[in-house]
């Protein structure tokens, strides 16, 4: 092969591979966007996980919680958590959730303390979110779990204690993968007997216990 | 000249004063009229700048239950689906569910920022997702908790109450798949996060798979900017799956490798069941049907011809079939579909009916196409009891009384 032929192949082939990694690049990105980083978005990185990743320096304990509590918290959810109106309880216990009213407590239901954390920090308080600081996140967080006696008074929440509490509803869950219903398609004398259980009318939009 | 000219105006006002008299003289003669609407001119092009329903729709609304919440800004507001025809919802009667509040947000300032397991964090404006090539898609929303005022029992005689936290647009936007390809997920990804700019920073996980199946991050619904209600100017559509996972207010986006068990997938919208346990990330709204005409608000007119109209969906696809029944779910028969049949998007059917003024009880049962088929309150609450709270899916019953009035009832 001459050397100018070998130059074209040489040219040609990569010209087919520039317009095929080309049109690769075109069909996968757009270079839309800009470029951020850890830096930038600081302020609004503030998610924390079950294992605790995300979580800040800084702490509390129940004892150092109490007056933030009842100064920002206690107007909504009661000096004990036990919920003013209709705004949550955050106390209660697991056995509630088999009763005739169950309450979805912090205490009775939460599965992770690091959500209590986690939500406190990102919504609370309500109308004044993220206004607290990380040692009163602590703080607050370590006063509602100690009120549901799952820790003590003066135990230390931090980024190494908060993800360690074991909540009582933590194995509570099951992750739901497809249905739970299996309802059929019948045509003809579905039913044996039809009898109406309730009835709205006169009712005035209060949800009523069968 | 003057005088006959003064005696023409007094004769006008007369007959503009008249106009109520002359609709009963019209009944009582038996003569139509021309009313006035058709003598005078009418207002002026740009006389509303963004147009509204005629005034005479003035009670087409959004409503509310206040006892239900403990403040307006985290609330529900339903949509009032008994006056709705088609299966678009009007922008502004989408039902509302805010955890603190509509905010107001520059779209200017807002920024999406998509971080975590990726190779190159990246934010984006509006206008930045406007640049991508745009995606549109008919597709309902509803919130999981949709119904949860029924499940003690019969509480509202109203369909809006009943089954209003549903609405369908289309939504105009981008991929979520585009949006990650350029960012670049990283190996071991299975979980997002995504997160509102709103006064709770709304936040939820949701599965790798359905981000690059069909989530979209939308900037429109049908055909204007979302509303500030709907999460202006970008929200997460996530077809199919319950309200509050479709994030309004979209601010950030994390890929990791678990779920974050955020308050919003723990505390709430988890299905409590009679053993104690409770369903968690249980996404999917599954098949649901209601009878939207007849309803409590729209009751039976009279004997006769009546074409009875109602809404299936279903969060895993298309609707394969509706049946409904006349006799409180003993005997059903087929209902007509009457399209256009979309994926994950309401759906109307009709049945004919001549009415003999008898008591009835209505009911409709879909079947999608996965061929799930719809619950009764019997087969429901064997399963989840009466305090799951979430995803109420149960067959609706309307009693016909013989007076025409339509009541919300349950059957055993």
């Amino acid at each position: 092969m001459s050397r100018s032929v070998k130059t074209a192949a040489t040219l040609l082939l990569g010209l087919l591979i520039a317009y095929a990694s080309g049109q690769r690049s075109m069909a996968q990105t757009y270079g839309l966007g800009s470029p951020t980083n850890g830096k930038e978005i600081a302020a609004w990185n503030i998610d924390v996980g079950p294992d605790g990743v995300g979580l800040p320096i800084g702490q509390g304990t129940s004892q150092t919680g109490e007056p933030v509590f009842l100064e920002k918290c206690a107007v909504c959810h009661g000096d004990f958590g036990e919920g003013v109106g209709r705004f949550r309880a955050l106390i209660g216990e697991k056995s509630s959730l088999t009763s005739d009213r169950p309450i979805k407590s912090v205490g009775g239901y939460w599965p992770y303390a690091t959500t209590l954390w986690d939500y406190i920090n990102r919504a609370m308080p309500f109308g004044n979110a993220q206004s607290l600081t990380s040692d009163e996140v602590y703080a607050v967080s370590a006063y509602i779990l100690a009120m549901n006696d799952i820790i003590t008074e003066d135990e230390v929440m931090n980024a190494q204690t908060l993800p360690k509490v074991k909540m009582p509803n933590r194995d509570g869950f099951i992750f739901a993968r497809g249905t739970d219903i299996k309802a059929i398609t019948c045509m003809k004398n579905c039913v044996d007997k039809v009898t109406i259980t309730s009835r709205a009318l006169g009712n005035k939009g209060v949800p009523a216990k069968p | 000249m003057k005088r006959r000219g003064f005696i023409r105006n007094s004769l006008l006002s007369a007959a503009a004063l008249a106009v109520g008299r002359t609709n009963s003289a019209e009944a009582a003669s038996g003569v139509l009229q021309i009313p006035e609407w058709t003598k005078r001119l009418g207002s002026g092009v740009g006389t509303e700048a963004y147009g509204k329903p005629s005034i005479f729709e003035r009670n087409v609304i959004r409503r509310f239950l206040p006892l239900i919440q403990p403040t307006r800004e985290a609330s529900i507001s339903f949509c009032p689906l008994q006056d709705l025809h088609g299966t678009i919802t009007p922008n502004g009667l989408f039902f509302e569910r805010h955890h603190a509040g509509t905010p107001k947000i520059d779209p200017d300032v807002h920024l999406l920022v998509i971080h975590g397991m990726v190779d190159k964090p990246l934010k984006f404006t509006a206008n930045d997702l406007m640049r991508f090539p745009s995606i549109s898609r008919i597709h309902f929303v509803e919130c999981a908790g949709n119904g949860a005022l029924e499940q003690h029992g019969a509480s509202n005689n109203a369909l809006q109450f009943t089954h209003g936290m549903l609405s369908c647009a289309q939504w105009t936007g981008v991929p979520l798949r585009l949006l990650l390809e350029e960012a670049g997920v990283r190996n071991g990804a299975k979980w997002l996060l995504s997160e509102g700019a709103d006064a709770v920073a709304l936040a939820r996980s949701f599965p790798l798979d359905k981000a690059l199946d069909d989530a979209m991050i939308a900037y429109a619904q049908n055909g204007e900017q979302l509303r500030p209600e709907q999460g202006y100017p970008l929200r997460l559509i996530l077809p199919g799956w319950e309200g509050v996972a479709n994030v309004k207010w979209l601010r950030r986006l994390e890929v990791g490798d678990r779920p974050w068990q955020t308050r919003e997938e723990t505390s709430t919208y988890t299905d409590l069941l009679p053993s104690g346990k409770a369903r968690q990330f249980t996404f999917i709204q599954e098949a649901k049907s209601v009878i939207t005409s007849p309803c409590p608000e729209r009751p039976m007119p009279g004997k006769g011809y009546f074409s009875i109209e109602g809404l299936a969906w279903s969060g895993e696809g298309k609707i394969k079939r509706v049946d409904v029944s006349f006799d409180g779910g003993r005997n059903w028969q087929q209902a007509r579909i009457k399209g256009p049949v979309l994926d994950k998007a309401l759906t109307r059917f009709q049945i004919d009916w001549q009415w003999n003024g008898q008591q009835a009880l209505l009911q409709s049962r879909v079947t999608d196409e996965t061929r799930y088929v719809q619950p009764s309150y019997k087969q429901l609450r064997k399963v989840r009891g009466t305090d799951s709270v979430y995803h109420n899916n149960a067959i609706q019953t309307w009693l016909v009384h013989p007076s025409g009035e339509v009541e919300n009832v349950q059957i055993g």
